[in-house]
């Protein structure tokens, strides 16, 4: 099917769905399989609010706003929020299956309406959070025991550079000895632009071949919500699963410091408004929670939809999606 | 000249580099997860025919390419030149064998064409997908023989050479598909 026209007008067979109704209930099987990967470990099944008066402050997170009685609530771009608040509440273990929200992505691997699992565990360090996340990847996938790589000696080995020391210029320098093209708005001290342009060409393409990749500790800039582990060199402790190239989650040793996020809330939206994107509420119900003190946890959030996609040998999520955002 | 932004981008776009027109052929949608979402475009410039890799960063623009497609009518030849005409407003229009490249070999007088205008100049030409074409020289038909795997040169009117079938004879009317240059059958009057 076609994928490339989002708005293109309703026509004859437009009510029909994209995916095969074989592909469809095989990932029925699939979410199945996660629920019970969860449910047999003691995880709590929980539901927060799609609508949310609070979002995340994100770089390169645009969330849909809808207008309520004169305010704006936005549809979530994750689950993390509600159910962080839960997590300061002592819920425990938990984790949710449920349909997220981003403004503008749309491709093979991106649908502007998509599915994440979510879950939390508190009192795991990145190390044990990355274990839990390699076994569910070997259970639903079958591809073995997962591998990890740190996010430095993935670039060594397929960028030939350290990404945590080298400077903008040398990063781009890295660009065009490999032919990468170069977007021209891409500003040259951006460094975290030119990392993202080696990831996506050098790096990602080579990662979870054989089996499953965990990539680890990220750049303290790309820190997003994870806690930021003192170096040198300081590392954001992030994780990201890959399989045949293709990111398949995203985890953190989850940042407390209600603080740290308050000041990471400010420099993004400073970032948004040099992007000319509109900026985002700093404060957040979260934010009081956090204030009220979060328990040291690991959280990781899964593309579900790219998981039925890599599970079943699929080329798009087309290919796994009832109605994808051009026959929503 | 307008311009068009990331989110309109999509296979069969066309737009304008360096003066150039283009026609995206590919565009993918690349997003590290916490990173920046970009585009990895393929474009192909459509005087040229070369293909360029292009990224573009979500909310980027680029120019759209001022690209018509008319019907036009082929009237003559002179020289090196070939002239057609519009059909609605019947202004002239004279291509160079570059520019009409192999569809010499199909036109005949009062054929209507498809023509793409780049800034209103034009730049391809598309004969219709089947032409009917007058056998002018082929060797005799072998009697009997309506095998149609077995094959001959001939030349027709336009001066091109064509395979056809052994039984065709000379003066006989033959239809030829253009995007493949081969015979499909004889036709009558």
């Amino acid at each position: 099917m076609s994928f490339d026209d989002p708005q293109h007008e309703p026509s004859g067979s437009d009510y029909l769905p994209v995916a095969a109704m074989e592909l469809l209930r095989r990932r029925a099987d699939l979410l199945r399989q996660v629920r019970s990967f969860f449910d047999n470990r003691g995880f709590l099944e929980v539901e927060t609010p799609l609508l949310s008066a609070d979002t995340v402050v994100d770089r390169h997170l645009d969330p849909f706003g809808v207008e309520c009685g004169g305010r704006t609530f936005w549809l979530q771009t994750s689950p993390e929020f509600g159910m962080k608040r839960l997590l300061a509440a002592g819920a425990g273990a938990m984790y949710q299956v449920t349909r997220s929200f981003r403004q503008g992505e749309c491709g093979r691997l991106h649908n502007p309406e998509f599915t994440i699992v979510e879950w939390y565990q508190p009192g795991h360090t990145m190390r044990q959070g990355m274990t839990l996340l390699g076994e569910l990847a070997e259970t639903i996938l079958a591809r073995g025991p997962a591998e990890s790589v740190g996010y430095g000696e993935a670039f060594e080995r397929y960028a030939g550079l350290d990404p945590h020391k080298a400077d903008a210029a040398a990063l781009a320098r890295a660009v065009e000895e490999h032919s990468i093209a170069v977007p021209a708005s891409l500003d040259p001290d951006d460094r975290d632009g030119w990392l993202d342009l080696l990831l996506v060409h050098l790096v990602e393409p080579r990662l979870g071949r054989e089996r499953p990749t965990i990539l680890y500790d990220y750049p303290a800039s790309q820190a997003a919500l994870a806690r930021v582990r003192p170096g040198p060199p300081p590392v954001a402790e992030r994780f990201e699963l890959y399989v045949d190239g293709i990111e398949l989650a995203n985890g953190y040793q989850e940042l407390t410091d209600p603080a740290e996020l308050r000041r990471r809330n400010t420099r993004v939206n400073r970032q948004r408004a040099r992007d000319g994107k509109p900026t985002l509420p700093v404060e957040s119900r979260l934010l009081a929670a956090m204030d009220v003190g979060l328990p040291d946890a690991t959280g990781v959030a899964l593309g579900f939809d790219r998981l039925v996609m890599v599970a079943l040998g699929a080329k798009s999520l087309a290919d796994v999606t009832a109605f994808t955002w051009d026959r929503a | 000249m307008g311009t068009v932004n990331t989110s309109e981008f999509r296979k069969g776009l066309k737009v304008q580099l360096d003066g150039d027109p283009y026609l995206m052929i590919e565009c993918n949608f690349v997003k590290p997860g916490k990173g920046q979402a970009m585009y990895k475009c393929k474009l192909r410039n459509l005087l040229r025919g070369t293909v360029l890799d292009r990224t573009y960063k979500s909310g980027d623009s680029i120019e759209t390419a001022d690209i018509e497609e008319i019907d036009a009518q082929y009237l003559y030849r002179q020289g090196d030149q070939f002239v057609f005409m519009h059909n609605e407003n019947y202004e002239q229009y004279e291509l160079t064998s570059d520019q009409v490249d192999d569809a010499w070999k199909y036109l005949k007088e009062g054929m209507n064409c498809s023509m793409v205008l780049f800034n209103s100049s034009p730049i391809s030409l598309t004969p219709p997908n089947h032409v009917v074409l007058k056998v002018e020289y082929c060797e005799p038909g072998a009697k009997g023989n309506t095998a149609s795997n077995v094959t001959k040169p001939c030349k027709v009117e336009t001066g091109a050479e064509f395979l056809c079938p052994a039984f065709v004879e000379m003066g006989e009317l033959i239809k030829i598909d253009t995007r493949t240059g081969e015979y499909i059958e004889r036709v009558k009057e």
